[in-house]
């Protein structure tokens, strides 16, 4: 007779995301594990399996000795309702055993939203949700990810954070796992061992204390743990691990590709980029390394299409050699070359014709602000010259597909820069009328604007938010002025920017919004299918928390932060200047054009900054 | 041009049709077969499954017609180098040139599993075939212009209803899968509407055979 899970899969969408059994994935024989892990990435297979860290820490992971890390998926709703109705325990992949029998429990978080995924998916492994709650050591939650660098709205629910590139704390965190777990220590003497490796943070090692106004009056570490916490990176790119031998999907997701990571850092930045100052300071990798691991992973994973990556592709010094070995080596093969992240400048322009054998997909530009005044407070140094001579020669090249990209709300931004927009869409449309070999097909600018979210860690850490409504007029008075049936323009509601502006800047008292929303039902809050911000606004009046105050409010440079026990590098005087310089209308260099000082070589020991 | 027999079991038969075109696609690529590809502006490679199979769906006897570029491997080569480039539950049982033509593959031999979780109910094989003894079994079909009522009595040739143990129920069916094209599970849904008090708890469906019009097998 036919099990329960293999009834349920039938009715379900998609159900090759829950069985496993790809190309690639790691099984072990489980009298030779010690330790096992699961590794959940809190949203659906499709985003998670095409997420680079995950794939590179399942390598890492399972190359160690007597460890085994297997995946877990947060479920589709049908697959929720089914495995609810039907007692049937989160599972991971690999071994479909429930992810309750595994040791370490580990999260990847790449954005706020999926926090609701995070407590639905220990929900439904039924693993209590707080901390204080899981006495043993078995079930230990920890986390890491972007969202890492201010983890305290999760500070309830996760035992530990591992902040950074997870390469080499990876492995001592499972190793120390590995001994504590022989050697029968408590949850607590392993969290004290835990926390003395760089880069591990234990968010119950720190208590937080708050003036009557609601900001923070204090963080005391406590037991003797660090007063800041800094965030790890690896330094020698070329010998750091790589997964060449990675897991090919047997469905599709959502980038279905290999993918080729050839620095990390960047050198731009854009001062509301949280990626561009918590990712420095800037490694290489060298072409002949990538090329190298560029043919291993295609050969062993049978893909027809591989992608380069990084922040700014067009900053990799070594992108002219690595693509003259690599458009060969794909043209031999039918395999597609994809570039993205490319800057408007002339080796780029060069190499889109190279890629030519590539659909003519489109053109794509995040000139953020319309005006060169925002521009220039932002410190997007992308002219428009440069945007209206690439459209220009990619026209007359027989393109007709332009997206830009923008945001609304951006500090010091006024109706002007919002109309700023309006005015360089049309320019875009005379620039194709003037320049287009064929015209019969038409032109379709693709406009969308993005609703300002202040991060930390970048100079507008301390920014306001606009408000929805304030939001919500500017995309109006923009979109009054778009004239041509050419364009297309595109709004989200505000709902989704304002809860992520919470989270991001949040602190420990979001706990339990976050617990009320998922069980009042939120979770996929990155999907429109299920977010609901109704869900949201009930748990914060619930939990007296206003949305105001992380994100309307604007925070005092004076404050103490909740992520100021967070280093990533860039110091705290560097993102002050910085701020200060934006509103000079000030642009600051690239830092190929002269180190600014944000103090991100710091963290290097053995190679110097490649900025 | 080539065509493999292979099988799809266990998990695999959670794969839909598209994405085990690109399983394919993938897994010739490992085994260094490299495949033609098709003119035009989009090329893709050529491989082709007939019969497209419902998802959950397990069977013994899929056909995939493909094409290799360069020097002409023996076929047991082709076959052990794709076998162990592919995923469990997908194996290829025999590759071989000069296949018939699809369009004289007419008849589908299969299994439906009916299951009862608390036995199989009272006179439930005699009920069952006496249901498909009728002249007419109406049951609806779901087409791209939504749902169509279709009798299935016509497309089939043959069928058995025998227990194969307690709790299982198999319906053994010869019948028509190309103009027109009888799914199996059709069968299952005439059981729950003409006997609803025969529902099973859960239908499994398993391809064993194809044959032309005149019952030679195949290939």
């Amino acid at each position: 007779m036919t099990d329960l899970k293999q009834r349920i899969l039938p009715t379900v969408q998609k159900p090759a995301r829950y069985t496993g059994g790809e190309w690639g994935e790691i099984k072990k024989e489980l009298s030779g594990v010690r330790v096992r892990v699961a590794f959940c990435f809190p949203d659906t297979y499709e985003i998670g399996m095409s997420n680079v860290g995950m794939r590179i820490l399942y390598g890492v992971m399972n190359k160690m000795d007597g460890i085994w890390c297997e995946r877990v998926f947060a479920p589709w709703g049908d697959m929720e309702t089914a495995m609810r109705g039907n007692d049937l325990p989160l599972w991971a992949l690999e071994s479909q055993d429930p992810v309750r029998d595994f040791d370490m429990i580990a999260f990847t978080i790449g954005y706020e939203m999926a926090y609701s995924n995070i407590l639905n998916m220990l929900d439904l492994a039924g693993i209590p949700l707080h901390a204080r709650d899981r006495h043993d050591l078995k079930n230990i939650v920890f986390a890491g990810g972007v969202c890492a660098f201010n983890p305290e709205p999760l500070a309830d629910f996760i035992d530990f954070f591992s902040l950074g590139e997870g390469e080499d704390s990876t492995v001592e965190i499972v190793s120390l796992y590995d001994r504590a777990k022989a050697g029968g220590w408590s949850k607590d003497a392993f969290l004290h061992e835990a926390a003395k490796i760089p880069g591990v943070y234990v968010p119950s090692f720190y208590r937080h204390e708050y003036n009557a106004d609601g900001t923070l009056a204090a963080i005391i570490p406590l037991e003797g743990a660090p007063k800041v916490v800094t965030k790890r990176i690896v330094e020698d790119l070329d010998s750091a691990y790589f997964p060449t031998e990675m897991i090919v999907p047997s469905t599709e997701i959502v980038h279905d590709r290999a993918n080729l990571e050839v620095f990390r850092g960047c050198i731009r930045g854009c001062r509301f980029c949280q990626a561009g100052f918590s990712c420095r300071p800037v490694r290489k990798k060298s072409p002949e390394v990538l090329y190298r691991q560029a043919v291993k992973t295609l050969e062993h994973s049978g893909f027809n299409e591989i992608t380069i990556s990084s922040l700014s592709t067009s900053d990799y010094r070594g992108l002219k050699a690595l693509t003259d070995a690599l458009i060969p080596y794909c043209a031999g093969g039918k395999i597609n070359l994809s570039v993205p992240s490319l800057r408007a400048d002339n080796f780029s322009r060069e190499l889109m014709e190279k890629l030519q054998t590539v659909r003519k997909s489109g053109l794509t530009f995040a000139p953020e602000a319309g005006t060169q005044r925002l521009r220039d407070v932002i410190n997007k140094n992308l002219t428009e010259d440069e945007i209206l001579s690439t459209c220009a020669q990619a026209f007359s090249g027989g393109w007709s597909n332009v997206k830009l990209y923008f945001m609304l709300g951006l500090p010091t931004e006024t109706d002007e820069d919002v109309l700023g927009i309006a005015e360089l869409v049309y320019k875009v449309i005379q620039t194709w009328k003037a320049n287009a070999v064929n015209k019969k097909r038409g032109l379709r600018v693709h406009v969308a604007t993005a609703y300002f979210v202040p991060k930390p860690h970048t100079p507008f850490q301390w920014e306001k938010q606009i408000t929805p409504q304030e939001y919500l007029r500017r995309c109006r008075l923009l979109k009054s002025h778009f004239y041509s049936r050419s364009i297309e323009y595109d709004y989200h509601s505000p709902d989704l920017s304002r809860l992520e502006a919470v989270f991001a800047r949040g602190d420990r008292r979001l706990g339990p919004v976050i617990e009320t929303a998922v069980k009042s039902g939120a979770r996929l809050d990155g999907w429109d299918e299920y977010f609901n911000y109704a869900k949201w606004y009930d748990a914060f009046r619930k939990c007296g928390i206003e949305e105001d105050f992380y994100t309307t409010r604007g925070y005092g440079e004076e404050e103490i932060l909740p992520w100021d026990t967070i280093d990533v590098g860039v110091t705290k005087k560097f993102l002050q200047l910085e701020r200060r310089r934006a509103y000079q209308e000030a642009v600051t260099p690239d830092c190929r054009h002269g180190c600014a000082g944000c103090g991100a070589n710091g963290l290097l020991k053995e190679v110097a900054c490649d900025a | 041009m080539l065509r493999a027999l292979f099988e799809k079991t266990g998990n695999a038969i959670y794969i839909s049709h598209l994405d085990l075109m690109r399983v394919f696609q993938r897994a010739f690529k490992r085994a260094g077969l490299p495949l033609t590809h098709t003119q035009g502006f989009n090329p893709r490679p050529s491989v082709s499954i007939a019969l497209p199979l419902s998802l959950g769906v397990e069977s013994h006897c899929e056909l995939l017609d493909f094409e290799l570029e360069g020097e002409r491997l023996p076929n047991e080569e082709i076959l052990a180098r794709l076998n162990a480039a592919l995923i469990a539950g997908v194996r290829v049982l025999r590759v071989y040139e000069g296949g018939s033509k699809l369009k004289n593959l007419a008849l589908l031999d299969c299994v439906v599993m009916l299951e009862y979780d608390a036995g199989i109910p009272e006179g439930a094989p005699e009920r069952i075939a006496a249901l498909f003894a009728r002249e007419e079994v109406i049951v609806e079909k779901k087409s791209k212009n939504g749902i169509a009522e279709q009798n299935i009595i016509p497309m089939i040739r043959r069928i058995s209803v025998a227990p194969v143990c307690e709790n299982e129920l198999a319906l053994r069916v010869l019948a028509s899968c190309q103009n027109p094209t009888l799914n199996p599970m059709q069968l299952s849904a005439a059981v729950n509407k003409y006997l609803p008090g025969l529902t099973p708890d859960f239908v499994r469906c398993c391809r064993v055979e194809v044959y032309d019009t005149n019952e030679t097998v195949f290939r």
